[in-house]
């Protein structure tokens, strides 16, 4: 397994690069570094001392792929913006901040959110799963299923704003938005994960109860039953543990992304995390930090699908990975 | 002087119209297929889905008409049959049905004295309300049995045409009449009152809801469409030809679904949107340049949705590969490309068809966070992701100020839920592993 683990580790090197080709195509070949500067410093009436200052000042002023003047892949734009990522160096963003030191104050507060939301999503989705798993066909099972098709039809943007409404603005239970450091941030971190659980029920619920009724459907089962055993022992002692084999690997491609943080919930409740780091550098189009962010994500991902293959080999000793 | 526009999405859509139909059209000649599409929609749900689904559609098509009036102002035909209330702007806030404008003004009269009014509303005429509604019901009732008497006449008297037992025809009979009454309530309500009230600027929501339908649609669609051919040929090449090709595959497929797709997206829109920018003279109409920013979305969007599609395809050609009757194919000579056109591709259909159902629903949602994001279509397109963007802010208001959201609400919830009971259809229709 060490083998499988060493080779997959080598090959998301190769990825990792094609991540950052793609982004450095993406923003530097399609808009050159002087559209950047023009941007940046607001269109029209920018002389080219000005653009060339900009670019200097921010370490554009290199040549894209090759320098030719020194003989060198080093001094240019690719070396010094794409290839630095490899070594989790993401240099300042365009409006002059240190992007690593950023995200390590960042991080804190998406986690804090993401993963609460990530387990009680969980729990909740497991157990109305289950329940209309355990009375499949009947009235609960189907009228379960079509709530959840209506759930997964509302935009995650309705659900937060009928929460923050709901909750905050008539109920008043919580503050509308914003964040705190230490142990009073609860108030403002319960309805940011309310809303993200309510929002998954939907979809996750009723992906879920299949696999349930797949494992109801299975011969074992049907060995428990003739055994004599009654149906809420086979549910809990049976299906559940096996239904939850494919739920716990499906959750693990989650987990490194769970860093990230999530655009829309940080953003509509003010929470100072990577999340809303990145809308706002989409918003004020600061390319750096997206591009930081781009493989940040990348490299996270493919940890996920690492550790996912891992936990498979973990629950389910029939498979060898090689 | 109406001279037809044409945009590249309208030309897109009616292509996309085209190849349905036709397929369609070979579908209804096979008697498996049409029995496998009757259980698609032999569920009463999932009929009255695919009918309002259909309404949705049409709405669409008649909005994808555009045309020009001497001006550079590019309408549709669906601007011209909503024309009253496309045209009639207030100046702000007003409530669904109000007559006066929501907020207070500072009206200085001839003496100079200053009182403060809720002016009147300019293109509303008070009318009683329940008499109107009564009315319309009464036509769309009567138009409803007009076209069912119409339809009765010539298909079940003259042509004989015998109906399947076992599909819920009666359910899409009912669902039509739904669709024709409220159609014709709000025509007739439109005229006089805001349905939905009107936005920030004055326009009307329920006009700017209706509107919307259209991008939710070409984004829901032209997304997979654009991106099928790619999916479907490496996907197959991938997995029939395996080796270095499948290698090649494997690795841009895999390094473009490593990147987060929201990122992908913006990271791609904006810097297209800066290309754009620089070369603003290709666009000589405005609705060209918003046209081509919902194009440039949809393609983006399909960048990120093209891998899941083409991994399912290799996998399952990869089954197919190996069975017998695409080795006694290869055994009589057939070219490598000739057996994927032949044998491989028309068994993936089900799993294109699946995913393209599926992916829809899905599609129309992200366009709403996308806008949000501020990386959707143009800020000045009709779409619910710039309505709810917009309408945010409102909510804190107090009186609260809800009809935006609202109207993009409740057309959104029942585009995507149609199509998510739809999708549920075909798939246990076409999927054998269905549970």
């Amino acid at each position: 397994m060490w083998y499988y683990i060493i080779r997959r580790i080598l090959y998301a090197i190769p990825v990792l690069l094609g991540v950052n080709f793609l982004t450095f195509i993406l923003f530097f070949m399609v808009n050159t570094p002087d559209d950047i500067a023009y941007l940046h410093l607001g269109g029209k009436h920018v002389t080219q001392q000005e653009v060339t200052d900009w670019k200097a000042a921010h370490g554009y002023d290199l040549p894209l792929l090759y320098n030719s003047e020194q003989h060198s892949f080093t001094q240019t734009i690719f070396w010094q913006k794409s290839m630095h990522l490899f070594a989790f160096d993401f240099g300042v963003s365009d409006s002059g901040r240190d992007i690593n030191q950023s995200i390590a104050e960042r991080y804190a507060p998406s986690l804090s959110i993401a993963i609460p939301a990530l387990l009680f999503s969980l729990i909740v989705n497991i157990v109305i799963a289950m329940t209309m798993a355990f009375f499949r066909g009947g009235y609960i099972d189907s009228w379960g299923v079509f709530i959840c098709v209506m759930l997964m039809s509302i935009s995650m943007l309705f659900f937060i704003v009928g929460g923050q409404y709901l909750v905050a603005r008539i109920l008043k239970w919580v503050p509308v938005s914003g964040y705190a450091d230490g142990w009073s941030s609860i108030k403002f971190i319960i309805l940011p994960v309310l809303v993200t659980v309510a929002a998954d029920i939907g979809a996750g619920a009723r992906w879920y109860r299949s696999f349930f009724l797949e494992e109801i459907n299975k011969d074992y089962i049907r060995t428990a039953r003739a055994k004599g055993l009654s149906e809420d022992v086979i549910m809990l002692r049976h299906v559940l543990p096996n239904a939850l084999i494919p739920i716990l690997t499906g959750v693990v491609v989650l987990l490194p992304l769970l860093f990230m943080g999530s655009l829309l919930t940080e953003s509509f409740f003010g929470i100072p995390g990577l999340g809303s780091y990145t809308i706002d550098a989409i918003r004020n189009q600061d390319f750096a930090v997206v591009r930081a962010m781009v493989f940040l994500g990348s490299v996270l991902y493919i940890l996920g699908l690492l550790l996912t293959d891992i936990s498979y080999v973990i629950v389910d000793p029939r498979i060898r990975l090689n | 002087m109406i001279t037809p526009v044409i945009l590249w999405t309208d030309a897109l859509i009616f292509i996309l119209i085209a190849t349905v139909l036709w397929l369609i059209f070979g579908a209804a000649q096979k008697d498996y297929l049409r029995q496998q599409w009757r259980k698609a929609y032999a569920h009463p749900a999932r009929m009255a889905s695919m009918v309002i689904l259909l309404c949705f559609v049409v709405i669409g098509i008649v909005d994808s008409l555009h045309y020009r009036q001497h001006t550079n102002q590019v309408k549709s035909v669906l601007d011209w049959l909503m024309q009253p209330t496309a045209e009639q702007q207030e100046t702000t806030y007003s409530a669904p049905f109000a007559t006066e404008l929501f907020t207070r003004q500072m009206i200085k009269d001839a003496q100079g004295n200053i009182t403060w009014v809720t002016p009147k509303l300019q293109f509303v005429h008070p009318e009683n309300v329940l008499n109107k509604v009564l009315i319309a019901v009464g036509e769309g009732l009567s138009f409803w049995l007009l076209l069912s008497a119409i339809y009765w006449f010539v298909f079940v008297k003259l042509y004989n045409f015998h109906i399947y037992v076992g599909v819920p025809w009666r359910t899409a009979w009912l669902t039509l009449g739904m669709i024709s009454v409220l159609i014709f309530v709000a025509k007739h309500l439109m005229y006089s009152y805001h349905i939905f009230g009107t936005d920030k600027i004055g326009g009307d929501v329920f006009y700017a809801s209706v509107k919307s339908i259209r991008t939710g649609l070409v984004i829901g669609t032209l997304t997979t469409f654009i991106t099928l051919p790619f999916a479907i040929l490496f996907g197959a090449m991938a997995g029939y030809f395996r080796g270095w090709v499948d290698d090649t595959i494997q690795y841009v497929y895999i390094t473009i679904s490593s990147v987060p797709g929201v990122l992908l997206i913006a990271a791609s829109v904006l810097t297209l949107e800066v290309v754009m920018q620089r070369h603003q003279d290709l666009f000589s109409l405005m609705a060209q340049r918003t046209d081509m920013r919902l194009l440039i979305l949809c393609c983006v969007l399909g960048l990120t949705s093209w891998t899941d599609l083409c991994r399912i395809i290799r996998g399952e050609t990869l089954k197919l590969r190996d069975q017998d009757f695409i080795l006694a194919s290869r055994a009589m000579g057939l070219s490598n490309l000739q057996i994927i056109r032949k044998h491989i591709v028309p068994n993936l259909v089900h799993i294109i068809l699946i995913s393209l159902v599926l992916d829809f629903s899905g599609l129309v949602l992200a366009e709403a966070v996308l806008s949000y994001v501020g990386v959707g279509v143009d800020p000045t397109t009709y779409s619910w992701g710039n309505m709810i963007n917009s309408a945010r802010m409102e909510l804190g208001r107090d009186p609260v100020i809800w009809w935006s959201l609202f109207g993009a609400f409740i057309l959104m919830f029942s585009l995507v839920l149609a199509a998510n009971i739809f999708a549920d259809g075909v798939r246990d229709a076409f999927d054998p592993k269905a549970v």
